[in-house]
């Protein structure tokens, strides 16, 4: 192999893969009205769009509204802000480019995410008078985690600055020094007004001292993506197959090639075989097949690999990839709620699935100035430096710009994606340091419901000592089990007889007692039952922060009985235990109890126990059954 | 630009090639992670080039069945084509009917009214045989809405598309179903143009309905029920007439499609429902 076999000649004139370019950056600083314009001026429009434009513009009572090009839910144009992601082709010369148009706005981050992704250069939008706001600080940061190599600045609405050099030149610098922050390379910083096309397609007039790139010329620098071919080969197995007979080992190649007779390693477990066919249907039948095809190899001896299992060179050592249990990551955090240390995920690396779990919190990025701080969480929508802990070792390639490598994803147990986090290497353990690797159930949460027949949920009753809580509780963990609903009661007295018995009364002993409560709630919700706290926790802190531990599928539930009640009923002798200072610091006498401001069920002391019980139960079950 | 082709190196991809591994990779994901899984087999030039698809994906055959949802008012050469290609393919075909037109919801125009016919006769198939991937022809070209669409696109409860709030999609992770009664609509031709189609089509010789090409001056550049769709002028009898026509237009596809045009947001409200 290597000498020239044969030589063909494929049919028609090559054309490349369209470029996709992602247009970002803050809301309103007019990124939609920037792709109304680029399509306008460079006559991409299909015939009647625009008089359908205008038509819905006027509709709205609006002059012409380029957005509507793009935003074509009925909430954007409704609401004058883009959604989601949209991408629409268009042309310059011979060159075919994709515009993607993200949105601005911080809730739709996902979305942005969505589109710009793949991109290969982005145009970030910034208005010249406001400069760099939350949002294009946001955008930046993304584009150089998801790995955007190319950057053009648009400095729009330069008009309103009357095209002024020396405003516009402090503009750019103060772009220029924000970016350079992020290590990303600006290709062109473009005066320009979007509305009245300046320096978009043509260049301005009004702007007779800026000597550089239009956007159009610009963006037809943009080089074409560096081919992945010339790299160490590596294909994830996506599926074996097995059809007449066949063993197929079914994959896209990441990057270099692979040919008939190479010899690979199989995954972590490094099994050695060698390519006996590269098979595809319908195409012209080549022994070599490279970066970016979809294909199938015939492997002898006839292993049969795992999905996810890595397939690289067996005899070239030093281009083997990197292998720990414990990777360091840069993060972009999806999820509504912070993240914590010691959460568990699937960690997503092309098709392969890893248990993993928060090791560390190694920095969080201030959003401000675009620095590491420490930090203890996360925040929704934020940035930061993690360390992963796997139960196993883990194959990987270090994340690079314009590559596929180490593009890791997380994943929670109800299979939703969390976050991204670009694999930046194995992580060294610290001396000293007892390293931890927990693990998570491979039973996702729709499995334990229809093994159970239901879902699971933490109901955390909060209310005064002597309120009734354990014994509503009690009630209705029996009327449940009546209802076929596997459920658990953790209440207050009995935790602290046993794994909290070394804790007092104390705010800290309080707020421990809790954060474990919270711990095993969330353990046994896990394990598909419904459970029920019975926990006084007086302080809305220390309930916030069982919320956090348990994550999704929290409700706060107000036991309400007044003061003077529970006193009344005092089963304990509590009350006048306290009354008489026996118990220092005893909620509702001498030390405070803050009653929730929004609870999901407040069960009021103005009806008789057994209706309390059964609306605790009824509660539970509209919450657990399918 | 022509290229010459090496049998001792890798093919350089062009743009077809890159778009037929991402949609090879979108249908084996499908296949792996969806079950019970159907493809939507309407019997257009969309759905018979993601049939041609499927067979590259898995080695010249379709391992999952094909539903074509039946309005009774297609063209008599769309029901001889799909009776030839379901034995040529090998096809495990799976039929589904339409509730008469009176079932469906009066508020609507007349020809989204027809399109809500086909959601609702969709949607049966989908819960008569408990289906958890439906893979579907649409491209973002085609409109507006369907250019906010994801590759893997879930529906929740009543088969209902969340636009406000569709999921991350990047770096080919994709959504898998989250909840009991969840199905994901699969979209492997989402990134491919008209055009694209078209010049496949021509490369890999996938045949067609011959409604597409011009008798007496007309063809249809789009087949969708014989009531509401109508043809195009055209003097375009080959494939390689089609792409030369396409190259020098600037109409949108769906023109001939009554439905997009009754109101600004009748194809997001049948989306949202379940349409296609």
């Amino acid at each position: 192999m290597g000498d020239i076999i044969a030589t063909q000649e494929l049919s028609g004139a090559y054309r490349a893969a369209a470029t996709p370019i992602v247009i970002v950056g803050h809301v309103d600083h007019g990124k939609s009205t920037l792709i109304g314009r680029l399509l306008y001026d460079t006559d991409s429009l299909q015939d009647g769009k625009l008089a359908q434009i205008v038509e819905s513009s006027r509709k709205r009572g609006l002059a012409v509204e380029w957005s509507f090009l793009l935003d074509s839910l009925q909430i954007e144009r409704d609401q004058g802000v883009t959604v989601d992601s949209t991408r629409i082709p268009f042309r310059l010369g011979s060159r075919e480019f994709v515009i993607v148009d993200a949105p601005g706005h911080r809730q739709f981050l996902r979305n942005m995410i969505t589109g710009a992704a793949d991109a290969e250069a982005a145009v970030l939008v910034v208005d010249a008078q406001e400069g760099a706001q939350e949002q294009t600080r946001r955008h930046a940061m993304l584009l150089r985690l998801i790995g955007i190599r190319h950057v053009i600045v648009l400095l729009n609405k330069s008009d309103v600055l009357g095209f002024d050099e020396a405003k516009i030149v402090q503009a750019e610098s103060d772009v220029r020094q924000l970016l350079g922050r992020l290590e990303i390379e600006v290709e062109a910083v473009v005066p320009a007004s979007a509305r009245d096309g300046d320096n978009i397609a043509s260049r301005s007039e009004r702007s007779a001292w800026y000597k550089g790139p239009t956007l159009i010329e610009a963006l037809a620098n943009v080089p074409p993506p560096t081919s992945r071919l010339s790299l160490p080969f590596r294909m994830p197995v996506q599926d074996v197959y097995r059809f007449d007979g066949v063993r197929y080992v079914a994959g896209r190649i990441e990057r270099g090639t692979v040919r008939a007779g190479d010899r690979l390693a199989i995954g972590a477990q490094g099994q050695i075989a060698t390519v006996a066919e590269v098979c595809r249907w319908h195409a012209p039948e080549l022994p070599v097949a490279g970066a970016g095809e979809s294909i199938a190899l015939r492997l002898e001896p006839d292993l049969v690999p795992d999905r996810g299992d890595l397939l690289f060179p067996a005899d070239d050592k030093a281009s083997a990839p990197e292998r720990s249990a414990r990777i360091r990551t840069r993060l972009f955090w999806l999820r509504g709620e912070p993240l914590r240390v010691g959460e568990s995920f699937t960690l997503r690396l092309t098709t392969a699935e890893h248990d993993v779990t928060v090791a560390s919190i190694d920095a969080v990025v201030d959003l401000d100035d675009l620095t590491l701080r420490q930090g203890d969480e996360v925040p929704p929508d934020g940035f930061a430096e993690i360390t992963l802990a796997a139960s196993h070792a883990v194959l990987f390639d270090p994340f690079s710009p314009g590559m596929g490598d180490g593009r890791g994803v997380l994943v929670d147990r109800h299979q939703r994606i969390v976050g991204g986090a670009p694999l930046i290497g194995p992580a060294e353990l610290e001396d000293g340091v007892h390293a931890i690797h927990p693990t998570a159930s491979r039973i996702s949460a729709v499995q334990q419901a229809q093994t159970r027949g239901h879902k699971s949920g933490v109901f955390w009753l909060t209310g005064l000592p002597g309120s009734g809580k354990s014994t509503v509780a009690r009630a209705a963990e029996v009327s449940l089990a009546g209802q076929g609903v596997k459920a658990t009661v953790l209440d207050g007295d009995t935790l602290r007889a046993g794994l909290c018995s070394d804790l007092g009364f104390s705010p800290e002993d309080r707020r421990e007692n809790i954060r474990r409560a919270a711990h095993v709630a969330k353990i046994l919700s896990e394990s598909g039952q419904a459970v029920v706290v019975a926990l006084v926790s007086p302080l809305q802190a220390d309930r916030d922060l069982a919320r956090q531990i348990v994550g999704e599928g929290f409700h706060e539930i107000f036991v309400d009985t007044p003061l003077e009640t529970c006193e009344q009923r005092d089963p304990k002798g509590l009350y006048a235990a306290a009354r008489s200072g026996k118990i220092p610091e005893f909620t509702g006498v001498s030390a405070p109890y803050e009653a929730p401001l929004s609870p999901e069920l407040r069960l009021g002391a103005d009806r008789t126990e057994a209706e309390t019980v059964s609306e605790l139960t009824g509660f539970v079950l509209r919450v657990v059954q399918p | 630009m022509t290229r010459t082709q090496t049998l001792a190196e890798p093919r350089v991809m062009d743009d077809l090639d890159q778009l037929e591994a991402q949609s090879i990779f979108i249908l084996r994901e499908a296949y792996r992670k969806l079950k019970p899984l159907s493809l939507l087999w309407s019997l257009g030039k969309d759905s018979n080039a993601m049939v041609w698809l499927a067979r590259k994906a898995f080695m010249g055959r379709v391992p999952f069945p094909v539903m074509h949802v039946d309005t009774e008012k297609k063209f008599p050469e769309m029901y001889a084509f799909r009776d030839e290609y379901t034995k040529k393919w090998d096809l495990d075909l799976l039929l589904g009917y339409c509730p008469p037109v009176e079932e469906i919801d009066p508020s609507l125009p007349p020809a989204a009214r027809s399109a809500a016919r086909k959601t609702a006769g969709l949607a049966a198939m989908i819960d008569k045989h408990k289906l958890r991937g439906v893979i579907a022809g649409i491209r973002r070209d085609e409109q507006a809405t369907r250019a906010k669409e994801r590759v893997f696109s879930p529906r929740g409860a009543g088969h209902r598309w969340d636009v406000r709030n569709q999921p991350p999609e990047f770096w080919d992770q994709y959504a898998t179903p989250y909840e009991d009664g969840m199905h994901i609509r699969v979209h492997p031709l989402l990134a491919w143009r008209e055009i694209d189609i078209w010049r496949y089509i021509e490369r890999e010789g996938i045949p067609l309905v011959d409604l597409y090409f011009a008798k007496d001056g007309k063809r249809y550049r789009s087949l969708g029920d014989q009531d509401i769709t109508s043809p195009i002028e055209s003097n375009a009898t080959t494939v390689a007439e089609v792409i030369a026509e396409l190259e020098s237009s600037k109409t949108s596809e769906r023109a001939g499609r009554a439905m997009d045009h009754e109101s600004e947001d009748a194809f997001e409200r049948l989306r949202v429902a379940g349409y296609l």
